[in-house]
């Protein structure tokens, strides 16, 4: 009887073997893909097992952790004034996952980020339990009240900037949501997340970052940053060869101007009173590619990373004469986030050099460490500095003497530069503008802020009355005042 | 040739004993659950358990009396059997403590029963009436071969054993398998019994018609066909399982009793030809069982895409619990990873149902991963290689064919519940040897661990020298 005993000895050991290497599929092969898997609670679990790290605005946390007394979720998130912090925080919900900073530096925040695990090592021996680090910001609550303030019950966004850094001071988003209405996984957090999903206001989007509108005027900027850099205008008080009613090429119809005094009108006048037909004829002149090579460097076509994710601002690389002129006065397929406006005007103000926008100054351990600090870092030098002194020059204008009266700071030795921009859209431009404004401070030492605003259609306001200048200036403004204010 | 040095069980005429070796084993067998639960405490409190002196002492004190019983009783007996025993034992105590100790468990055992009480300290109770039992076995049964006698009796027994789940008002259906009788207030799985039963009875059996069915056969394309009559035996036992499968809707079972019969008859008859029809049939079986049962068509779907099946079986259904669990049993195998998470540290509590039972190879997984798994399969590796080789090295065909039988149904079962809760094959409810929470279990484990043990002894013992020849003196043997 040995010799079937021993192929069935055989046969046992077969399988084993074969439960042996099915484990090692599972556990060795297949370990992360099952580990990462989004029906796998685990990652949650480990996200609020203990108290999390916060987010710090002005070295005071715009976040918390409270017990919530759950076998599930040890600890719930809460938000100190959170719909105004918002499109910052990003939200962490034990249901619905988390994003934005609360989802980017989850590592941090946790306390499982491997550059934690000194702490962590020494948290078992001292048998203190796990914390998470904090993650410093560099916003401003001031410049972030004033701006979540000022667009109030309009819907729309505001991204202020420090043009020498940076630096994103300010970074609003209205209509906005408390993160922690739904902070929790019971029937009223999920109650609260599907109000928001359903939500046609669009409650949760984030309007600084993600959205992208038609700039309308305010692009003007660039086209006249072009024309510059490529030569085509050398002296911005000389009149322009510009007939009223230009031609649009490939079509029929000619440029119209809402303003008055457009033909031949200097470059200064043109952008004082926005005059479509010279901005047109100039991205015209300019050519598609050098056009297209100028938006670009201001960060145009890419996403940018603060880091958390922008949407990427478009100027179209395809476009035709015509389109081109219409996209130089920013219509037809350009359209821009307000943090990419932002940049444009932060470029300008630090007289031609593009800093890498961000918004997380440093990642901190449980016990105050620095983990990592982020420097400024350049982007890229979209004009020369002779060129941005001229959009500069212009630019202050406006508010002197043109359309931007309304960001006008009435401030001993501040000087204020900005641009109006009401940008139609929708068929046949029937649907309401978006009012737009764009601005920054100068003072002796240098720009402080620059900032970028856009009032989506607003309820309550007589479509005569939406205007870059009327709508969104005084916001600018306002942001402006808090930064300088706190500056002192 | 020394025979000293001679460390198998096999065809030793003077072996050593290895009783000292056993005790040595023993003592790692008792320390490494000790230190687990340890481990457990700290990580779950951040301090030393209290109940370690009396876990401690308890299994010290199990282990102390089967390795006494086994040095009066049968002192030659395999040296491995009852320390690999005592550790699988051991471990599954700790980390059946260490799911009680699970909130989630605690919460949901509340609020779906109005109670809870903690499992471990029943574990505990089963463990000492295991090792009674294995005692039992070892005062009781002086030597293997009387069970011969009890051949047709066992053959009855069993098949009582077997259907006494389907009993109106004995057998109760807990989630939907009827696999367990109601008596005195205790729930007993008659099934893991009747596994010992019936391998008596298939040993006894075969013993006496092996020589039938081997040699009075046709040959067929290179088959040896049985005689009819011969067939009916296997034809009756196939019947028994798909019955079990179809009434109690216990794959595990049916699959394990064919299997362990097939196996038998293989090595009493020595004719592939049983195996080839052994597949067949259960082939068969398993074409007209998984087309018309819905449980088992479940697990099937659970089996082959439990992510997939998870999105289109309609929600609540019998379906979609069976592949819930099943992603949630792969996933902590997933979260383990190699070195796993750490005893008390994983979150196998997610399972849910039956965690401590069906799936407590999930929490092996995820809590001490790839490399605790391995360990596990190779200890249940060992306890079936000196079963095999309990057989190999018996002298009588019936001690041959129980310990193969025994050691073969015990395979079957880690196969089929590591690889079920692995994904390998379909799941079934079958618990895992000494490691899953249930008495019948640990109980049926400890005989049968204790009827090797028997077993071994008996191969092992040295043969009783030679009564004296008068011409002894006069015969002179030369050797090379």
């Amino acid at each position: 009887m040995n010799k079937p005993l021993r192929r069935v000895a055989i046969f046992c050991g077969l399988l084993v073997l074969a439960l042996l290497l099915r484990d090692n599929w599972l556990q060795y092969v297949r370990a992360d893909e099952l580990n990462a898997h989004p029906k796998n609670k685990r990652v949650t679990i480990e996200r609020y097992s203990n108290k999390r790290g916060n987010i710090i605005v002005d070295g005071k946390p715009i976040t918390g952790s409270v017990d919530s007394g759950d076998n599930f979720y040890a600890y719930k998130r809460t938000y100190v004034d959170g719909a105004m912090w918002a499109p910052v925080t990003g939200y962490a919900s034990q249901a619905f996952d988390a994003n934005q900073i609360e989802k980017i530096e989850d590592g941090i925040l946790t306390g499982n980020d491997d550059r934690l695990f000194f702490d962590r090592t020494l948290a078992m021996f001292t048998g203190e339990k796990k914390k998470g680090g904090d993650v410093v910001t560099t916003l401003s609550g001031a410049a972030q009240r004033a701006a979540f303030k000022g667009l109030g019950n309009k819907t729309g966004a505001v991204v202020a900037i420090e043009p020498s850094t940076g630096k994103i001071l300010a970074l609003a988003s209205t209509p906005s949501y408390d993160p922690a209405s739904f902070a929790g996984y019971h029937d009223k957090d999920a109650k609260a997340w599907q109000a928001l999903e359903k939500d046609k206001n669009k409650p949760k989007l984030n309007r600084a970052l993600r959205e992208i509108y038609p700039p309308g005027s305010v692009f003007k900027v660039v086209t006249a940053a072009a024309a510059l850099e490529s030569g085509k205008v050398t002296d911005i008080n000389a009149p322009t060869d510009t007939p009223e009613g230009w031609k649009i090429p490939l079509s029929t119809l000619p440029m119209k101007n809402h303003a008055g005094g457009c033909a031949n009108a200097t470059l200064n006048d043109a952008l004082r009173v926005s005059c479509n037909s010279v901005f047109a004829k100039l991205g015209d002149d300019v050519g598609r590619d050098k056009m297209v090579e100028m938006a670009e460097k201001f960060g145009f076509n890419a996403e940018q990373f603060t880091p958390v994710r922008s949407a990427a601002s478009v100027y179209d690389k395809k476009a035709d004469r015509g389109g081109n002129a219409l996209s130089s006065i920013g219509q037809f397929n350009t359209a821009t986030t307000p943090l990419q406006m932002a940049m444009v005007t932060a470029a300008i103000a630090n007289d031609g050099k593009l800093m890498k926008p961000y918004m997380i100054d440093q990642l901190r351990a449980p016990n105050l460490d620095i983990i990592k600090k982020n420097e400024p870092e350049e982007l890229s030098r979209p004009v020369s500095q002779r060129t941005a002194q001229q959009l500069q020059e212009m630019m202050e204008n406006v508010v002197e003497n043109g359309t931007g009266g309304n960001a006008a700071l009435d401030m001993d030795g501040v000087k204020v530069g900005g641009k109006t921009g009401t940008a139609q859209h929708g068929e046949k431009n029937a649907k309401r503008p978006y009012a737009w404004f764009i601005s920054y401070a100068k003072t002796a030492q240098g720009s402080p802020v620059a900032v970028a605003v856009v009032v989506e259609d607003s309820a309550g306001t007589d479509r005569e009355d939406i205007s870059g200048g009327g709508l969104a200036a005084p916001i600018a403004k306002a942001v402006m005042k808090a930064v300088l204010k706190s500056k002192g | 040739m020394s025979v000293v040095t001679n460390t198998t069980t096999i065809g030793a005429i003077e072996a050593p004993s290895r009783r000292n070796t056993e005790l040595a084993l023993l003592a790692f067998a008792v320390a490494i659950p000790v230190f687990a639960y340890l481990n457990v405490g700290l990580a779950i409190d951040g301090k030393v358990p209290p109940g370690m002196l009396g876990y401690g002492a308890g299994l010290t004190l199990l282990a102390g009396v089967a390795h006494l019983v086994v040095r009066k009783f049968a002192p030659y007996a395999d040296p491995l059997l009852l320390p690999l025993g005592t550790l699988l034992n051991g471990l599954g105590l700790v980390l059946i403590w260490r799911l009680d100790q699970s909130p989630r468990l605690i919460q949901r055992a509340t609020s779906a029963y109005g109670s809870f009480s903690p499992d471990a300290p029943k574990q505990m109770l089963y463990s000492a009436i295991g090792i009674a039992m294995f005692v039992g076995v070892l005062l009781v049964l002086k030597d293997h071969r009387v069970l011969q006698r009890y051949t047709y009796i066992s053959m009855v027994a069993a098949l009582v054993l077997l259907l006494l789940p389907l009993v109106p008002g004995l057998g109760s259906d807990v989630f939907g398998a009827k696999i367990w009788i109601n008596v005195a207030g205790f729930s007993i799985q008659p099934g893991e019994f009747a596994k010992l039963v019936l391998a008596v009875f298939f040993s006894g059996y075969l013993m006496v018609k092996r020589d039938a069915l081997a040699l009075a056969s046709r040959r067929f394309m290179g088959l040896y066909l049985p005689r009819g009559r011969d067939l009916g035996p296997i034809v009756t036992i196939w019947a028994v399982s798909l019955l079990i499968l179809v009434f109690e809707n216990d794959l595990g079972t049916s699959l394990l009793f064919f299997g362990m019969f097939v196996i038998m008859l293989y090595v009493a008859t020595e004719r592939t030809s049983w195996i080839v029809i052994g597949l067949l049939m259960s082939a068969g079986g398993a074409v007209v069982v998984g087309s018309t049962a819905s449980h088992v068509q479940s697990r099937v779907a659970a089996w082959l895409d439990p992510f997939g099946c998870l999105k289109t079986a309609p929600e609540g259904s019998n379906m979609a619990n069976a592949c819930d669990q099943m992603t949630q049993v792969l996933m902590s195998f997933g979260s383990g990873g190699i070195l796993g998470t750490g005893l008390g540290q994983g979150n196998s509590d997610l399972i849910g149902f039956a965690a401590n039972s069906d799936f407590i190879f999930a929490t092996v997984g995820e809590e001490l991963g790839l490399a605790g798994v391995m360990v596990f399969l190779l200890l249940y590796g060992l306890i079936i290689e000196r079963g095999v080789r309990t057989a190999l090295a018996a002298r009588d065909p019936f001690g041959k064919l129980l310990a193969m039988g025994l050691s073969g149904a015990f395979a079957l079962q880690v196969f089929v519940v590591a690889g079920g809760v692995m994904g390998l094959i379909p799941l079934t409810g079958m618990t895992m040897p000494f490691l899953a929470y249930g008495g019948s279990s640990v109980i049926a484990n400890w005989a049968l661990i204790g009827v090797l043990i028997r077993i071994s002894d008996t191969a092992r013992r040295p043969a009783p020298s030679p009564a004296p020849n008068p011409d002894a003196e006069m015969t002179q043997v030369v050797r090379p």
